[in-house]
């Protein structure tokens, strides 16, 4: 989950100013869903089984995306500080 | 015309009494991308697209009423029993005075829903490529929304809803690939 989670995240080193007033975020990150790559869904793809599918909220696989909240996630910054 | 059924879509579970969370969820609730505006604006464009994808805005549009239910839901539960104090301290203040616990169309500010928000332009390739925009903002939106709380409940049904725009923004892409095909129109010469 965390691999596929991570495989659709994209990021970039936004520039960092030398007099920013907040401790700056080195590392922004975005997310790429699978739909992105698909033009027209092919037929016979591979299937969640349906339990499954009705929790993920989709039946296709390719088409599933992780998405784990940031709350509380902590990301390094340049002098070795936490920020949020 | 329509069937309800009377359940939800998928399970709402609100594990954390945490008032201000109702604030913010109801941005997808009377937001411009929320999911009134997603419902009204498919199941109003699809009078004037061609006949191959109108049955795909009615699907959609139908669910989108599904999934306003689901955010209708979570922010009752946060918000019914909350008393005039609890509601200005969680930063509904100004919709206790207008609203008491009532829900209303509007965005995580307060400003009021408005049809402002959605299009109607007649150009099929137009309308497809504002809903897709629009699944993209929702799907946005349930990031942030994830983000904001702790709830691991409510997390569970917005990676639900979140899941959700990400296939109809396919299927609106695919709809896009259906009116491109030049197949079986009548040509007159």
């Amino acid at each position: 989950m965390k691999e596929l989670q991570s495989s659709q995240e994209r990021s970039y080193t936004p520039f960092i100013g030398p007099f920013d007033p907040c401790v700056p975020v080195t590392h922004k990150t975005y997310v790429i869903p699978p739909n992105q790559y698909i033009v027209f869904q092919p037929l016979n793809l591979p299937q969640f089984p349906l339990q499954e599918a009705l929790k993920l909220g989709t039946l296709w696989p390719a088409l599933y995306s992780p998405y784990e909240s940031r709350r509380g996630r902590r990301e390094q910054t340049k002098d070795g500080n936490e920020s949020l | 015309m329509w069937i309800y059924e009377k359940k939800l879509q998928y399970p709402v579970r609100v594990n954390k009494c945490d008032i201000t969370m109702a604030k913010y969820l109801i941005e997808q609730y009377g937001g411009a991308d929320g999911e009134l505006a997603a419902a009204l604006r498919y199941l109003n464009q699809r009078y004037s697209i061609p006949d191959k994808v109108i049955g795909l805005l009615t699907d959609i549009g139908t669910e989108e009423f599904a999934h306003l239910e689901m955010i209708a839901t979570m922010v009752y539960k946060l918000t019914k029993d909350a008393s005039a104090q609890q509601m200005e301290e969680a930063g509904l203040g100004a919709h206790y005075a207008n609203h008491d616990n009532a829900l209303f169309y509007n965005n995580a500010a307060g400003v009021p829903w408005t049809a402002a928000y959605i299009q109607a332009k007649g150009d099929p390739l137009a309308d497809l490529y504002e809903d897709i925009a629009a699944e993209e903002k929702a799907r946005a939106t349930y990031q942030w929304l994830i983000d904001m709380t702790d709830d691991v409940d409510l997390q569970d049904s917005l990676k639900f809803l979140r899941q959700r725009e990400i296939v109809h923004s396919l299927r609106f892409r695919e709809a896009v690939e259906i009116i491109k095909e030049d197949r079986e129109t009548k040509k007159i010469f």
